[in-house]
């Protein structure tokens, strides 16, 4: 092989530039994962409302942010989330907006997804147990509440956190907005030491193993829910 | 908001005989062709080596789920960015010296649809996995039993209905695909999604730039979909659990 790889330039100053980086990455998949949870459960209950204004609502906004690119939707909310900050809070056009930017977008585009995945553990639930909610004197949302979501977020874990892999594998995307997350940063030293080959691939190489260990433990941890 | 919007900025000229609707176009037929590209790489891997994980050799399952695990386990703007950036400098050099000569634009077509055919292809190795093993085991059984071998029961008993079992989440697989080539702009290639940040820079009206590209994707996928749903009806098995919907 011709080429000389040259690992160097991940030292014990870059080292630092790299996990301020993934502490980004860390940050925007905690954030989304949260936000995304809660949004998408209530978007799953609207979805699943007897009112069809509110139903139909939910579904346009979990089809939309569904058909179209992560990378189209940041792009979106870099342009809109600085003008409405500007116009509500009264910012300068000059404050650095790309994180707020990318948490709103992260938060609302995943939460679609969520919403799907909470959906499809309610309705796993069997139906039986709404009913004997109610026979037992409960309203409907606290059936909801008490009786059917417990049953379902258990159900929707191992899905929950397979979904967080694959949002901490998409955060990598702030890229395109210039957020220095671990790519970015990663990236970025290749660049300035002419060593963009081994970054990328050290880079890659990073978030195989947290992916990997990461989805090892879930399936471990979905066989041990389901004895 | 005093926002001066402007619709008829598509018909606009962008450069002497080209209207900034027709890059869009141009965008979205990159965006389509790549999508079907990729998909037909990731189709004929994806079977494979989804086949690959049911067979009873421990080399080959091993080396199919090897596969799957790394495909999935990278972001797939890394990925893009090894095939890239990384493979041409990693091959022997007169290859890599004769891809670097390439036109830019192959360099980054070719790159963006082996990355994503690879990638995707990880993921329909899952699906058909998952379809085989959905199969009661006496269809295997009984392939072999008839005196077909390995091969002929996989050709003519078990991959007929693992298929057809696996084409609705396989629409989502589909409809995915296209939405990933939108990683392809961070390359410079100049699909849909490049095409829509080009006319916010030349235009200066971004709203209804990322408008039109946003409602050509939801056309795009709306359009996979249909596509999908008819494949659906045309190969599903009379009778079967699968044919109710």
């Amino acid at each position: 092989m011709a080429y000389q790889f040259d690992f160097s330039s991940i030292n014990a100053g870059t080292l630092s530039v790299l996990a301020e980086g993934m502490a980004v990455s860390l940050k925007i998949t905690l954030f989304a994962v949260t936000a995304g949870v809660v949004w998408g459960t209530a978007l799953a209950l609207m979805r699943m409302s007897r009112i069809r204004l509110v139903s139909l609502f939910a579904a346009s906004y979990i089809n939309l942010f569904r058909s179209v690119p992560l990378v189209m939707v940041l792009l979106w909310f870099f342009l809109i989330v600085p003008q409405v900050l500007q116009n509500t809070l009264g910012l300068s056009p000059t404050t650095d907006v790309r994180m707020a930017s990318a948490l709103t977008a992260f938060a609302l585009f995943e939460a679609a997804y969520y919403a799907e995945i909470v959906r499809a553990g309610i309705q796993s639930v069997s139906p039986g147990q709404a009913t004997a909610a109610l026979a037992l004197g409960m309203t409907p949302s606290q059936g909801m509440r008490l009786v059917i979501l417990p049953q379902a977020f258990r159900n929707m874990v191992p899905l929950l956190l397979t979904q967080a892999i694959v949002l901490f594998q998409d955060t990598a995307l702030v890229y395109v907005i210039a957020v220095a997350d671990f790519f970015g940063s990663a990236y970025g030293i290749g660049e300035r030491s002419g060593r963009v080959v081994e970054m990328i691939l050290f880079a890659g190489a990073v978030y195989f193993v947290i992916c990997f260990t990461a989805s090892l433990f879930v399936r471990f941890f979905s066989r041990k829910v389901q004895q | 908001m005093n926002y001066n919007w402007n619709w008829g900025v598509f018909f606009a000229e962008a450069i002497p005989g080209q209207t900034y609707l027709s890059w869009l176009l141009s965008g979205l037929t990159l965006t389509v062709s790549l999508g079907i590209g990729a998909w037909i790489i990731a189709l004929v891997l994806g079977s494979v080596v989804g086949v690959l994980r049911t067979v009873s050799n421990k080399w080959l399952t091993g080396f199919a789920a090897a596969y799957v695990e790394i495909f999935r386990n990278i972001p797939l703007l890394v990925q893009l960015f090894i095939w890239y950036f990384v493979a041409p400098e990693l091959l022997p050099e007169s290859t890599g010296n004769w891809i670097k000569q390439l036109n830019p634009l192959a360099q980054q077509y070719f790159a963006g649809m082996l990355c994503l055919g690879l990638y995707t292809s990880a993921r329909i190795a899952e699906q058909v996995r998952s379809g085989i093993n959905s199969l009661p085991r006496g269809q295997r059984h009984a392939g072999l039993a008839l005196g077909l071998t390995m091969t002929q029961t996989y050709r003519y008993v078990l991959l007929p209905v693992a298929f057809r079992i696996i084409v609705p989440p396989m629409t989502s697989e589909f409809m995915t695909v296209f939405k990933n080539t939108a990683v392809t702009s961070l390359i410079g290639l100049l699909d849909l999604t490049a095409q829509g940040r080009q006319l916010v820079d030349y235009t200066s009206q971004p709203y209804e730039s990322f408008t039109a590209v946003t409602l050509l994707y939801i056309l795009i996928n709306f359009s996979a979909m249909r596509l999908m749903r008819w494949v659906e009806k045309r190969v599903q098995v009379p009778g079967m659990l699968l044919g109710k919907r």
